[in-house]
């Protein structure tokens, strides 16, 4: 089989569902760490520029919080498509276990171990099944993301609310915790997922499998071989087959990922100088 | 030196009665338009202008009071004003304007033959025409380079006051004098001077009444009258000549760091505050310190009146915070992440989510560095057997 061969023939990674989804949480995700950034950040020169330039703070504070209840809403249907629909209705069980679940297990711990001894020379490099423990890490991350920065965030829109539960103190807690998760997710986003998914060499510039949905035979095999021997062995490759992406996806994957990548990268730069200059 | 009777004689009625006709005597010579002395100066006077003066009854041996007839002296001695003016000119002869100039009076007053009551618009001394008089000297940059003054008169004209005074010809407003006063203008370092530190609340009240009542029933101003002169008077927030409205944007955004000047740990405290970053960004109506504190009639926690004690809280908070309740005014406007003492619950969170960060970004920095540079001797290997055709 030569190496044309294997780039010809895509296979599907992620269905339309996951792409739509993804894009929802990448742009709102992008949106709220602008408008929060300027006010986590609001003693720097940048930051009045950028408020200014919005429409002010009324119109940063409403772009976040509407950015906020569609991460919410995408968010809660995923939990509530994995969970209820596929895990609960369907009794799907692959949901909850097995290589195509985000359930950490114990291959994920072995991986990991593994991947540093190959990061060391000291062995081969793990072969992954379709979820490598970095992006289950992710995914996860978002997960506790939203728990605090979700919570805490509601807990001030509405503080008159919360504080029938809570003592007012408890927004004091808040804000620090909303803004130092923040920056634990964007930076996070900005330089670890991206060059955990894109910037590494192998998949330097960007990996546009989450805009297409398609990966080749080739990077199928070199990313998640265990799959690929899995589903082969099943004789489920054929199926998972696909035709290659419109050159329209491409392109449109493409322009989507150099805009937030360029754009997140700004803010890393922007939002590290103005911590550690503080600090 | 003893007078001739006739002399006497000829004096005491030769005099009152060149007034009581008219200047015309005098007239007669000064009234040309050309006349010199021998320096060259102009010692032409406009009879009509100095009869409609304030002196224009008098005649000009009223002032020119050595001029006893024709002909008068080469140099007739310099006019005192004080003969008539005693107060103003002792005044005068303590303030700062004491050796200006030969003549101070007419510094200010102008033209000494055509002197207007100060309630006449064409005074250089009426309400609205003071400022230019003040900046003809104060507005000047090489007098102000000369004398170490501050460009005073730029400052005023683009304030608050002289806003209202020049543009819209307010009366009321306050001009140079209504501050310092006309004639017995002090340095601001002299304690009897109306712009002394411990003096402006009374100078500013004098129009200001109801901020400088709230101002003494606050803290300030009581400890003011109980002579701690450190705290703040109008002019440490409102300034002295720059004062524009405190609508204004620009004024609000940097007020709370004048009261940090003193307080500091709240000003540093109430700067990790939502409150005060949203005010950076530009929007006043977040709470600055005066909203919860009040601007003059600021009273510490422990006094029943104040807005901040724990009985007033919920009213306070409220004026912007609906809805706000006992426990949501539980809120600590002024926490401190650092200190465990006071506020555990918040260091420990603060740590929590420092050690968190740490933790992950080490594990992932050691991560990332690693696998880059692994993977980038990797394909290197890759790349050169794929050139050499393996």
């Amino acid at each position: 089989m030569n190496e044309n061969n294997t780039s010809n023939r895509y296979y599907t990674r992620f269905s339309l569902g996951q792409r739509y989804l993804h894009g929802v949480i990448m742009s709102t995700f992008v949106g709220l760490a602008f408008t929060g950034m300027v006010l986590r950040f609001s003693h720097t020169t940048w930051a009045p520029a950028v408020a200014h330039a919005v429409g002010g703070f009324a119109a940063i504070l409403f772009f976040h919080k509407f950015c906020a209840v569609l991460l919410t809403v995408a968010f809660l249907t995923h939990v509530g498509y994995v969970v209820v629909y596929r895990g609960i209705i369907k009794r799907d069980k692959s949901v909850f276990w097995g290589p195509n679940s985000m359930i950490p297990q114990l291959k994920d711990l072995k991986d990991l171990f593994g991947q540093f001894r190959w990061f060391l020379w000291l062995g081969p490099r793990p072969k992954f099944d379709r979820f490598a423990y970095w992006e289950k890490f992710d995914y996860w991350g978002v997960f506790w993301g939203m728990a605090v920065i979700g919570f805490s965030g509601y807990s001030m829109w509405f503080a008159p609310f919360f504080a029938r539960f809570f003592p007012g103190s408890w927004l004091n807690i808040a804000l620090l915790i909303h803004g130092e998760e923040a920056l634990l997710a964007a930076w996070f986003i900005f330089a670890v997922h991206f060059f955990n998914t894109h910037l590494r060499p192998g998949s330097f510039p960007m990996d546009l499998v989450i805009f297409t949905g398609r990966q080749t035979e080739k990077e199928l095999k070199e990313k998640h071989p265990e799959e690929y021997q899995r589903l082969l062995e099943k004789g489920q490759l054929q199926a998972a087959q696909t035709n290659a992406p419109p050159e329209w996806l491409t392109i449109l994957g493409r322009l989507i990922g150099v805009v937030v990548i360029s754009s997140g990268f700004v803010l890393l730069v922007l939002t590290l100088v103005a911590f550690f200059r503080r600090q | 030196m003893r007078w001739p009777l006739a002399a006497v004689l000829i004096l005491a009625f030769a005099v009152p009665a060149a007034s009581a006709q008219d200047n015309s005597e005098c007239l007669a010579c000064h009234g040309q338009h050309d006349l010199q002395d021998q320096a060259g100066h102009s010692v032409y006077v406009d009879g009509t202008a100095q009869k409609a003066s304030i002196h224009g009854t008098l005649p000009c041996t009223g002032c020119h009071a050595d001029i006893k007839g024709y002909p008068h002296p080469e140099h007739p001695a310099a006019v005192n004003c004080s003969t008539c003016h005693a107060d103003e000119a002792k005044d005068v002869t303590e303030s700062v304007h004491a050796n200006v100039s030969a003549n101070t009076c007419l510094g200010c007053h102008g033209d000494a033959h055509s002197i207007v009551p100060v309630n006449d618009p064409q005074s250089p001394v009426f309400t609205l025409n003071i400022p230019k008089t003040c900046g003809s000297c104060h507005g000047n940059p090489d007098m102000a380079k000369k004398f170490g003054f501050p460009d005073v008169y730029a400052m005023y004209m683009d304030s608050i006051h002289g806003f209202a005074l020049t543009k819209d010809g307010l009366l009321v407003a306050a001009s140079c004098a209504s501050c310092h006063g006309t004639h017995k203008i002090l340095s601001h370092t002299n304690s009897e001077s109306r712009t002394y530190h411990t003096n402006i609340p009374a100078t500013c009240g004098s129009c200001h009444n109801g901020p400088e009542r709230a101002y003494f029933a606050g803290i300030h101003g009581q400890q003011l009258k109980a002579g701690n002169s450190k705290v703040p008077v109008c002019s440490d927030c409102h300034t002295a000549h720059q004062i524009v409205q405190v609508q204004t944007v620009s004024w609000q955004m940097e007020r709370s760091a004048t009261c940090g000047n003193c307080h500091q740990k709240q000003y540093a405290t109430y700067l990790d505050t939502f409150h005060a970053q949203v005010s950076a960004l530009g929007y006043t109506e977040s709470a600055h310190c005066w909203n919860c504190h009040r601007e003059h009639d600021i009273l510490p926690a422990s006094d029943p009146q104040s807005t901040i004690a724990p009985g007033n809280l919920v009213a306070t908070c409220g004026q912007c915070h609906a809805g706000a309740t006992a426990s949501f005014v539980s809120y600590r406007p002024h926490a401190d992440s650092r200190d465990f003492k006071s506020f555990p619950a918040l260091y420990i969170s603060a740590l929590f989510m420092n050690l968190l960060l740490l933790s992950i970004f080490s594990f992932f920095g050691v991560h990332t560095l690693l696998w880059f540079i692994r993977s980038y001797f990797d394909r290197r290997k890759a790349g050169a057997r794929a050139e050499s055709g393996d």
